[in-house]
């Protein structure tokens, strides 16, 4: 593909990527209670290789979403330890919050851009937590910061659209843009959130294609939260199957038969085709 | 037999009935209209019409108009600089409000300012605001610093504060949550997260607040005059106390033109921002 090719040259800075292993999450007792008595989370404990593609699968309200964000702590969890990079992400306030954040990348359901602003815009706001406030008032963005934008959109295919304003991509061109926008973090690992529930087939297949490539040609771990177990079985390395807040599943998608989709799941009727 | 039932089997005999109101919805809906006719009627007795005065209105009213007609031109240099003050006074304290307002909108918006203690302050704040009329706030103006355009200014900018500072709050609140995740997500600092996450979503509405507190502004500061706050309403009660109306018809010809235009010209470039 011409995309990884690209990918590879527009890497923000040459980081030494030869062992792979700091890069590992490690998820200890994770337990999350959003009240008190009934966790979403019961004590999960896992650890997540640090290259490669994990597919997180199962029914919604399971707590998929609730476990990828307590890694970057947009929620934040009851008890248990997320070590990663030397530290303890759960117990992380203020400024070091803010820098272990940036390391850490992620793309969302529904884009989550800031509509109103260009794509470059969207590209340059996943520097936002190396910029001091009145730099970013000012949007003095680094010469080099800008040009690294320009370099991934062109990865992308979306070089010509630049300084248009980003309610006006589709789906999957704003999906481009809120990885690009992660990649601009120049993040130590990615979560992606059900980055293709919002797609069509194709396309959804196309932004697995760029996550992939992601994983493969910069050694940056990507975790995937995802309702489709086909895509899981065919790009991700390893899966990880949740019920009711805890894991049933870990392994490599060769594994996972239709017992374990239905211990995952529940019923049988809906794997019948 | 009011309420439909809500599963009724078919042929089991019973009726299905709908009907708009149970009868005790109905019952009060009369209620409703009694009590409103009597507050008419009590009302009425209370403001104690006379009936000679409303009988001759029509001809006081077209006496006023014909008393007004032709203008006196000579009146124009005063009317023209009370104008120009008039506008300026709006001007002033519209852009003095938006400074003043912005703020307390960020601490009445629940979901930057995580405190319903601050909350309640800012609201309180935007409420005495708004509770008090801009004649009223003129004259305690005009009390502090002596009659003038700067009483005026200050009068405008003090009523204003309530009514951006609520509209901006809730454009504040309305802002979707997901820009706002990603931007937390990627480390940002809370600054740059009202720059670039908050103040791009609520811009459109800010500048249409601005535009339709100055239009609402430019009115309202053309009768700051009357209490001594300065502006064209000087030159009106200058006018109307020497009951010399051919100046005051000017005057109010000038206020109608200008209230026209500025509600054309803020329309139109409303209609470009959004």
């Amino acid at each position: 593909m011409t995309i990884a090719g690209a990918l590879v040259r527009s890497t923000v800075d040459s980081r030494a990527q030869a062992d792979a292993s700091p890069r590992e999450v490690v998820i200890k007792n994770l337990r999350k209670e959003y009240r008190a008595g009934q966790p979403v989370l019961r004590d999960v404990s896992v650890t997540i290789a640090g290259k490669g593609m994990t597919a997180i699968i199962g029914p919604s309200g399971t707590g998929k979403s609730t476990l990828i964000r307590c890694i970057n702590r947009l929620v934040d969890p009851t008890s248990g330890q997320i070590l990663f990079m030397g530290r303890d992400l759960a117990t992380l306030k203020g400024a070091d919050l803010r820098a272990a954040r940036r390391m850490i990348g992620m793309v969302f359901q529904e884009y989550n851009l800031v509509e109103r602003l260009s794509v470059i815009e969207n590209l340059l706001c996943g520097r936002l937590g190396y910029m001091r406030w009145w730099k970013v008032f000012l949007r003095r963005f680094s010469e080099a910061d800008v040009a690294c934008a320009f370099e991934l959109l062109d990865a992308v295919g979306l070089g010509d659209m630049a300084t248009r304003r980003a309610d006006a991509r589709s789906g999957g061109q704003r999906q481009r843009v809120g990885i690009c926008r992660a990649i601009m973090q120049n993040p130590d690992l990615i979560l992606a959130d059900e980055p293709t529930s919002s797609l069509d087939p194709k396309t959804s297949v196309e932004i697995m294609e760029l996550l992939e490539t992601l994983a493969a040609e910069r050694g940056i771990p990507v975790v995937v939260n995802i309702h489709n177990v086909e895509l899981a079985k065919r790009f991700a390395e390893r899966v990880i199957g949740m019920s009711k807040g805890a894991i049933v599943f870990d392994g490599p998608p060769s594994a996972l038969e239709d017992r374990h989709l239905i211990e995952i799941y529940g019923g049988k009727d809906w794997l019948e085709a | 037999m009011t309420r439909a039932p809500a599963t009724a089997g078919i042929g089991t005999g019973i009726i299905r009935e709908w009907q708009r109101f149970t009868p005790g919805e109905r019952l009060g809906r009369y209620a409703v209209y009694v009590v409103s006719a009597i507050a008419v009627i009590w009302s009425l007795r209370t403001i104690e019409v006379i009936p000679e005065f409303l009988y001759d209105a029509p001809a006081q009213t077209a006496d006023l108009f014909q008393r007004m007609w032709p203008f006196d031109w000579r009146f124009w240099p005063t009317v023209l600089s009370g104008l120009v003050e008039t506008l300026h006074t709006a001007t002033l304290g519209t852009l003095m409000a938006l400074v003043l307002a912005s703020p307390v909108a960020l601490l009445a918006a629940r979901n930057i300012t995580r405190s319903a203690w601050l909350n309640q302050l800012a609201n309180l704040i935007l409420v005495s605001s708004r509770s008090v009329n801009s004649l009223i706030w003129a004259l305690l103006f005009v009390a502090i610093f002596g009659p003038g355009a700067l009483a005026g200014t200050l009068a405008i900018a003090f009523r204003s504060i309530g009514f951006v500072g609520k509209l901006l709050g809730e454009a504040i609140e309305e802002a979707q949550r997901g820009p706002i995740e990603a931007l937390t997500a990627a480390g940002a600092s809370p600054m740059a997260i009202l720059i670039k996450g908050y103040w791009p979503q609520v811009e459109p509405a800010f500048w249409s607040v601005a535009l339709f507190r100055w239009d609402i502004n430019v009115r309202e500061s053309a009768v700051l005059g009357l209490v001594g706050a300065g502006g064209i309403g000087v030159a009106l009660d200058t006018a109307t106390s020497n009951l010399y109306w051919d100046q005051a018809g000017l005057v109010l010809a000038t206020i109608f033109t200008v209230v026209v235009l500025t509600e054309i010209i803020t329309s139109r470039i409303r209609t470009r921002i959004i």
